[in-house]
């Protein structure tokens, strides 16, 4: 891929491929909605699987993992929030490799998570840290090359891990 | 009304080599009753077993998938009946053991107990058929039509406790051991090219 000087979806999608995934389970995220995930529904390699919950497509998720299948969980941090119980039963302690990427709505560009004034945003990480589940972010655009090593660390390790999507990518 | 072991044992008496995800009172049962390399009990959370069992049914078109799920599992995941339905897995049964109370947990009734017509809801979120059992005799009789059946498909199971008991495992139906091994089962039936 062409390096670029935004965030793109294009980028994003690319490496989704690349890590090998083959499914992926979806609630719309106002960060992720208009580029990414309604490219991901009209694009013929990947198979996209809508949910009402987030707490479900953890255990889709788990279940696609079960059967051979790579699959990447598409959210936003407040579904992931609602979904700790899901995550702390079906992937921390079942030891699954689900790889969520999670929209930080409301997040400021250029600043961290834990310094954001949404309270929101700010508790994403240390509530993953203290679950001991691995997280990454994505937010400018060199930093699309974390994807992959992320997603192929989940499977090693037999772990969850989230990939936090810092901006909106266009 | 059905006693869940008999109901459950029939079952066990028709199934082949489907896939067969079970929560909490079923699957206490059902791994005792019906040991099978492809039972699948490995759901961490309660509510999850639909969900769970559409994942392997997305992954493994293939392989048929029945889900024991609970009532007040499915309380908990009514989306789970939209998200399924929408997707619409040929090869997905999805029974639902209704005792009307959270017997894991003390037995206390059920919100709506005696009134959530589980069936209808299924309809009404899309399932193209949905079925009601509450005598053993019409459930083993439908069975083998049942477990052929395009899905996906909605069995409602009207059971009580039986008279066998089961000591409670839930180390064994949480162990990633368990689960090693239902995934090195499942993938010793390769899927056949172009199944997907």
């Amino acid at each position: 891929m062409q390096a670029t000087e935004v965030l793109t979806a294009d980028a994003i999608i690319h490496e989704i491929k690349r890590a090998g995934i083959q499914f992926v389970v979806a609630l719309p995220d106002a960060t992720t909605s208009h580029h990414l995930l309604k490219t991901l529904l009209g694009d013929p390699d990947l198979r996209v699987v809508q949910v009402c919950k987030e707490d479900e497509g953890v255990s889709i998720c788990s279940g696609l993992f079960a059967a051979g299948q790579r699959a990447l969980l598409l959210i936003q941090y407040t579904g992931l929030l609602d979904s700790l119980n899901a995550v702390r039963g079906t992937a921390v302690e079942l030891a699954s490799p689900v790889c969520m990427m999670v929209g930080l709505l409301s997040k400021e560009p250029g600043v961290r998570p834990t310094e954001s004034a949404s309270y929101g945003v700010r508790i994403v990480e240390p509530v993953l840290d203290a679950m001991g589940v691995e997280h990454a972010l994505v937010e400018d655009p060199a930093d699309v090359e974390r994807i992959v090593p992320a997603i192929e660390a989940a499977y090693a390790r037999m772990a969850p891990t989230v990939l936090l999507i810092g901006r909106e990518p266009q | 009304m059905m006693k869940r072991d008999e109901c459950l044992r029939a079952l066990a008496r028709r199934r082949t080599d489907e896939i067969v995800v079970a929560v909490y009172m079923a699957a206490q049962e059902w791994i005792n009753l019906a040991p099978h390399p492809l039972n699948y009990t490995f759901t961490g959370a309660m509510g999850q077993g639909s969900s769970h069992a559409l994942g392997l049914a997305l992954g493994r078109p293939d392989k048929r998938v029945i889900v024991l799920d609970g009532d007040g599992s499915l309380l908990m995941n009514l989306g789970s009946l939209v998200t399924i339905a929408n997707v619409a897995p040929k090869n997905l049964v999805h029974c639902l053991c209704q005792n009307g109370t959270y017997e894991t947990n003390g037995a206390v009734p059920i919100p709506g107990v005696g009134r959530v017509d589980f069936p209808a809801l299924a309809r009404a979120a899309g399932y193209p058929r949905a079925y009601a059992f509450d005598a053993l005799g019409d459930w083993e009789q439908a069975l083998p039509a049942l477990l052929c059946e395009e899905g996906p498909i909605f069995v409602d199971l009207h059971v009580e406790p039986g008279d066998t008991r089961f000591p409670n495992d839930f180390r064994r139906l949480y162990s990633v051991e368990s689960r090693e091994a239902f995934r090195r089962a499942l993938a010793a039936q390769p899927m056949p090219v172009g199944a997907v």
